[in-house]
């Protein structure tokens, strides 16, 4: 195996962990926002991991990039890895992982400074995240040939299928939030019945959490 | 310098990370949502404050320092010559001044 | 209910200094609020400075939308800032639906209100201010109008409307709808005066008009030591409509509730404090008094419950009102005013159960003090004051008994259940 090679399979393989990471982001993401828990483990564990994996996403990617610059074989500029379209191998494709980089620093670096931003800033950058993970996804499955056969093609599929049913979980739940206006009417109209009684409480309804998340 | 934490009630989503991590100090109602003590942060909790405020996902949190003097002229402000802290208010009080209220 | 015609009452004795010159606000006797009849009584605005501030402090006004904060602090926290420009707001936005003070006053004096509002942003330094009401009459539009025709305002008086939500009165709640928002309190520091807004109770702006006439002596020439001046009330008595008065601070309140006719008195609002009648006696329209009773003045609103009616059904009619009225951003009063308001029902009911109204004792004290604004608290001063002042009647109803003779409702509420459940409703 020459240097070259090492460092063409280091990123191809590097390649593959960033987007398990991002996956793992992504659905992470998504259990913070719906408060949900991972067993076994306490609540807080899930906002943390949810960033710290972020992190390590950046870092795999840092080495993912390295690699693909210092590999001879081919020549891509190094800041091909974030001004999308300017890598001479395979522009498109490329350049698809360079959009995703860039909306990934984006959102780090928006979070990291997020006490200092707009809010509505935050979230909106926040929010490109479901443009950025398919980005990567394309990226990943045409930059190289890896993940179009063999166990690979499977894993790339399972990812795909975790992320299309977190989405569709959260359109799911952003489609039965009751808006604002309408929580304490609904809990106004609740009677006492079922279950709630037999606690010794007074019904009141569910328990509503605030608006907009 | 005293540190209070605070809580935006607007902001918070009873997401219950606070309460996880500074149990000392924050604790859940019925409903999820935090009861966070008013009182100063012991010196050997701050590290453990900070940390709970930035665990939180919607940053609802804050961790508010303010010089010893500052705070009792704050504190003498929000309560109205001839008004106990029990008397209404339109107006809003510090949410550490409200909470004294009903504790 | 529309308000009735106002009189005049003066002090009976006691610890208040007598009554002179009043009534102060309202116009002595029916006469047309035109600016011409106002300028006859009380002659032009003099124009003033920060320097107004000082004899503001001097008189002890204090604010009367309901805090009774003083209003010279108010004002020295807003002339303090610097920067762009600075907005007073008159406050006329009575969201309390037993209260018709504001609105007879801008109906009977608009002028001396107005006078007020020119009088603050130039104590204070406003390039801008605004009127903010819940519904614009004839009788506004026409005094804004002369006054432009006369040319005496410094400021053009802009009008915001507010939507007809409990809250829309609230301060944050009104700077969140006058920027173009919804009518929802927010939370956040600075405070609103911090950012060179001064939100002022219109009947506080009247009274600095006649300050600014009269001098700080005179103002204290009625009231308290404590609480100088003289307040407008409204008085829901048995059998009677509602009526609108100015009284000296300080009045004995069995000089204004017939104690004979009634069972318990509600001081001060639908945020304020059920009272029994028993203690009537030592009671007195000032804050100092009221407090150590646990109650305050709140929005000036003395109700007097008739003997026939039952304070548990008038109470649990009122809650609801107020939990559906909750702004629904904040956990605890979002999740908490809506169970307290069913388990109120519950009491006003038959057999209610004592796991009840535990429960409403375990509520008001998780929801009280946890919300961006005072709704909770004051919703839970009104539930724990009834279930305290109507104990007796609490007792009757967990023997499946009740003692009203009518079910005539006596507190006016607003019909729970037409009430939109939408965002256009909070614009």
């Amino acid at each position: 195996m020459t240097g070259s090679t090492v460092f063409w399979y280091a990123s191809r393989a590097t390649g593959v962990v960033a987007l398990l990471l991002l996956t793992a982001v992504f659905v992470l993401g998504i259990l913070v926002n719906r408060r949900g828990r991972l067993p076994g483990l306490p609540g807080f564990a899930v906002t943390n991991l949810h960033r710290n994996i972020s992190l390590l996403a950046v870092a795999a990617i840092a080495v993912h990039v390295a690699a693909a610059v210092l590999d001879t074989y081919v020549h891509i500029p190094l800041l091909a890895a974030v001004v999308p379209f300017t890598s001479g191998y395979e522009r498109l494709w490329l350049g698809l992982g360079a959009v995703s980089l860039d909306l990934m620093l984006a959102i780090i670096v928006t979070s990291v400074l997020r006490g200092r931003l707009n809010p509505v800033l935050w979230r909106v950058i926040h929010l490109t995240a479901y443009a950025c993970w398919p980005v990567a996804f394309v990226h990943s499955v045409y930059a190289s040939k890896d993940l179009q056969h063999g166990p690979l093609l499977y894993l790339a599929l399972a990812c795909a299928a975790m992320i299309v049913a977190a989405v569709a979980y959260r359109l799911a739940a952003a489609s039965r939030q009751v808006p604002r206006a309408a929580r304490v009417g609904m809990l106004l109209k609740d009677q006492p019945a079922k279950g709630l009684v037999e606690q010794g409480q007074i019904a009141g309804g569910p328990v509503m959490r605030g608006p907009r998340r | 310098m005293t540190s209070t934490l605070r809580v935006n009630p607007i902001a918070c989503g009873g997401h219950g990370a606070c309460a996880e991590l500074l149990p000392e100090l924050i604790e859940l109602d019925e409903w999820g949502y935090p009861i966070v003590d008013p009182q100063p942060i012991p010196p050997q909790l701050i590290k453990e404050a900070r940390r709970a405020v930035a665990t939180c996902p919607v940053l609802a949190l804050k961790l508010i320092q303010q010089l010893r003097q500052l705070r009792a002229r704050r504190d003498r402000d929000a309560v109205r010559p001839g008004l106990s802290l029990a008397a209404p208010s339109g107006n809003h009080q510090t949410p550490a001044g409200a909470r004294r209220e009903c504790s | 209910m529309t308000s009735a015609a106002t009189r005049p009452v003066s002090a009976a004795g006691g610890a208040a200094r007598p009554a002179s010159g009043l009534p102060r606000l309202l116009p002595p006797g029916p006469q047309a609020p035109n600016l011409n009849a106002h300028l006859a009584r009380h002659g032009r605005a003099p124009h003033v400075t920060s320097e107004f501030i000082a004899a503001v402090e001097a008189a002890g006004l204090t604010g009367r939308g309901g805090a009774a904060f003083p209003t010279h602090r108010k004002l020295a926290v807003v002339a303090a800032q610097r920067g762009a420009s600075k907005l007073v707001v008159a406050n006329a936005a009575e969201s309390e639906p037993a209260s018709h003070k504001d609105k007879t006053l801008l109906q009977q004096a608009p002028h001396l209100v107005l006078d007020g509002l020119q009088l603050a942003a130039e104590a204070v330094g406003a390039s801008q201010v605004r009127l903010y009401l819940h519904h614009t009459s004839a009788a506004i539009g026409t005094a804004i109008a002369e006054r432009k025709a006369a040319g005496i305002d410094q400021h053009e008086i802009l009008v915001s409307m507010a939507p007809p939500r409990f809250l829309a009165g609230q301060e944050t709640a009104l700077v969140n709808r006058i920027q173009g928002g919804p009518a929802l309190p927010t939370y956040g520091f600075p405070r609103v005066a911090e950012n060179g807004i001064l939100v002022q109770n219109a009947e506080t702006l009247a009274h600095l008009a006649l300050i600014a006439r009269y001098g700080p002596g005179w103002f204290r020439a009625v009231g308290t030591e404590n609480e100088p001046g003289t307040m407008l009330a409204t008085i829901l008595s048995p059998g009677g409509r509602p009526l609108v008065t100015e009284l000296p601070i300080g009045v004995p309140l069995r000089a204004i509730v017939d104690a004979a006719s009634t069972s318990a008195v509600l001081v001060g609002g639908y945020h304020g404090t059920w009272l029994p009648v028993t203690k009537l006696g030592s009671l007195t329209l000032d804050n100092t008094t009221l407090n150590r009773h646990g109650a305050a003045l709140g929005a000036g609103v003395i109700a007097a419950l008739p003997h026939g009616s039952c304070g548990l059904k008038e109470a649990a009619r009122v809650v609801r009102y107020l939990a559906a009225e909750s702004a629904g951003q904040c956990g605890p009063c979002l999740n908490g005013l809506p169970r307290i308001a069913t388990a109120m029902a519950e009491a006003a009911g038959a057999r209610p159960r004592q796991q009840t109204i535990d429960s409403i004792t375990r509520w008001a004290t998780a929801v009280s003090g946890r919300g961006a604004c005072h709704h909770p608290d004051g919703t839970v001063r009104f539930v724990r004051s009834a279930l305290t002042t109507f104990a007796a009647e609490l007792r009757s109803h967990r023997n499946n008994q009740c003692t009203a003779t009518t079910s005539q409702p006596f507190l006016p509420v607003p019909d729970v259940w037409t009430m939109p459940t939408t965002e256009e409703a909070w614009r």
